[in-house]
């Protein structure tokens, strides 16, 4: 370890890409890997998607400007395995096996439930179907289209399992979104914090974490995860074989999976998401058990998308989503 | 009266000693690497990808997808968008040029109409969009919309909002260009207003007419960012499909359909073109 820590500090330099500082506490977690070790990060496109970071690692491969380390949804990662380096860290053995490739190609870091964000000047939200009421006219919005967002994909896939769909098919959820166009409730807006704050997207589908009142920065906004459709999304880090910085871009690993109070995954559970990890810390103890509180509360049993489910709920899209919602 | 234009040209300076010896054609050579590099090239490799498939190699069966009914659907909602947009525009936007145009040619309130349009023309994007939003959208502050949803109506009316400022900037030059001269000859022969425009006015603008209502169909096609933000949760046009093409994280990213459906809006263009050149020549006929 200190040995990698040198290493790194005469690079001198981390690239990261497609890091919102907003998004999961990032921006702290970008100034504390600095302070602690005195890198330098280049946060290049922090807005960026997961195949826009893909991209650079093709088009900027060889130069010094090409990331060091990508995290990426899940469909990209697997898509693009040849392009990344497997590495170990340190705490591998708290990661549940499931959610990591089994040399550590790719490794899930944080995430979280798809969860209703609504306005609580609508009361109490119990069922998906209280959606299809008249008082949330032209009020119901995902996050971004389900064909090109991965958080807009498992809305629809969280509303086909709450209506009892399974996580093979996604036909349910797309004819729940119809039912909302054609009560009128369904709201193609672009949701971001300015329109929530505006309340033109008084209730949006998004993964928990982004949908918290600290992240949305609305007082009075509640947040929902249907009992029976706890749908779980989880991101994950892989490291460019070709990165001009190998050994920061490790260092940054171990900081991002490091147990300590101050370590990566505490950080993304002060951000109100879920880190890979969270379990092994419970355990024995290393958790920030307040930070932990405030994640809403889950009951029922977390679906995961296997990545055929998931292609499968594309391809579904893709052909009937326009037609269902246009 | 007016006079022939027999404008007195000054004497040519005498250069001292022979003239550099240069064809004359290199001066056009600047103009020609321009378009090369950032037309011809780029449009070269469109041509070229939207051929393969990902693995680099030819897919000459990938132009059977422009026939692909949803495909279809995306150029469709993109020709409707421009052609109603820019049909509002061109008209609204003449109409209003002509307004300015028959005001003091040195008063306060053209300079206004003009600055302005300048800035409005321009005026496009996210935050165009939210304004209407926060406007006539579902919780309008001046009224709600009903239809402000509704492909294309909501849209357009957005689109109109950078199209007409457009249409007085380009327009407004021909509208000038006719002499006061003209209309006090064609009322001494007798002619009525409605003849006048019919015989002398709307011959003569309408060239310009159809070349500024050109500009706002390209305008509008190759706008993206404001229907980005209008909605983004379907993809109605050519240009929000090309996106997800290249950005889908879930799987549905390929850049030759990308390239695919960019060669689809240049055969578009082509087809615009072409209708405007055979409407031109009708329209200039008078000129032969």
């Amino acid at each position: 370890m200190n040995a990698l820590v040198a290493a790194a500090k005469k690079e001198g330099t981390l690239n990261v890409i497609a890091l919102p500082p907003t998004w999961a506490n990032y921006g702290a977690i970008l100034s504390a890997f600095t302070s602690t070790y005195g890198i330098k990060i280049n946060s290049a496109l922090p807005d960026g998607t997961s195949q826009q970071e893909v991209n650079a690692v093709k088009t900027e491969n060889g130069t010094a400007k090409a990331p060091d380390v990508l995290d990426i949804g899940m469909a990209v990662a697997l898509a693009n395995t040849s392009l990344f380096t497997p590495y170990e860290v340190s705490t591998w053995s708290s990661i549940p096996a499931a959610q990591k490739e089994p040399t550590g190609v790719w490794v899930q870091d944080y995430g979280g439930y798809m969860a209703v964000g609504y306005s609580s000047k609508f009361g109490t939200i119990t069922s998906l179907n209280d959606l299809l009421g008249p008082k949330f006219k032209n009020a119901v919005a995902l996050n971004g289209n389900p064909t090109s967002a991965n958080a807009a994909l498992n809305g629809v896939m969280m509303a086909s399992l709450a209506e009892g769909g399974s996580p093979g098919s996604i036909a349910n959820g797309v004819s729940f979104f119809q039912k909302l166009k054609t009560a009128g409730n369904f709201s193609p807006v672009s949701a971001t914090g300015a329109t929530i704050k505006a309340g033109t997207t008084p209730v949006v589908f998004n993964w928990d974490y982004l949908n918290l009142p600290s992240y949305v920065g609305v007082s009075n906004w509640k947040v929902f995860v249907p009992p029976n459709a706890v749908l779980g999304g989880y991101y994950a880090q892989a490291i460019n074989k070709n990165a001009p910085h190998p050994a920061a871009a490790r260092l940054w690993e171990e900081f991002l999976y490091s147990q300590a109070a101050a370590g990566g995954q505490n950080l993304w559970l002060e951000g109100g998401a879920r880190p890979v990890e969270q379990a092994a810390m419970q355990s024995n103890g290393s958790l920030n058990t307040s930070a932990a509180a405030k994640l809403p509360a889950v009951s029922g049993t977390p679906t995961f998308l296997s990545p055929s489910q998931a292609t499968d709920a594309a391809n579904y899209l893709a052909a009937n989503w326009a037609k269902a919602v246009g | 009266m007016a006079v022939a234009a027999t404008t007195k040209t000054g004497a040519r300076p005498s250069w001292p000693g022979r003239r550099p010896s240069v064809p004359a054609w290199v001066g056009t050579v600047p103009f020609l690497a321009y378009v090369a590099i950032f037309l011809l090239w780029p449009t070269g490799i469109v041509v070229v990808d939207s051929l393969k498939n990902p693995n680099g190699n030819w897919a000459l069966s990938n132009v059977t997808k422009l026939g692909d009914p949803l495909v279809r659907g995306y150029f469709i909602g993109s020709f409707k968008l421009c052609l109603i947009s820019s049909l509002i525009g061109a008209v609204l936007g003449a109409i209003l040029a002509y307004a300015v145009a028959s005001g003091n040619p040195d008063g306060v309130v053209r300079r206004l109409y003009l600055a302005s349009s300048g800035v409005l023309a321009q005026f496009g994007g996210v935050t165009l969009a939210f304004a209407f939003l926060v406007l006539i959208g579902p919780v309008g502050l001046l009224f709600h919309a009903s239809w402000y949803f509704d492909f294309p109506w909501g849209i357009t009316l957005i689109y109109t909002y950078f199209q007409i400022p457009l249409m007085v900037l380009v327009f407004l030059p021909a509208i000038d260009g006719l002499k006061v001269q003209w209309r006090e000859a064609s009322e001494n022969l007798g002619a009525s207003a409605w003849q006048y425009w019919r015989y002398v006015g709307a011959p003569l603008l309408a060239p310009a007419f159809l070349g500024g209502a050109l500009l706002l169909f390209a305008n509008a096609l190759s706008a993206f960012a404001t229907i980005e933000a209008w909605e983004n949760q379907i993809a109605y046009t050519v240009p929000q499909q090309i996106s997800t093409a290249l950005s889908s994280e879930v799987g549905l990213s390929n850049v030759n359909v990308a390239d695919l459906l960019a060669l689809g809006m240049v055969i578009l263009v082509a087809i615009v073109m072409t209708g405007y050149a055979l409407l031109q020549r009708r329209a200039a006929r008078w000129l032969r």
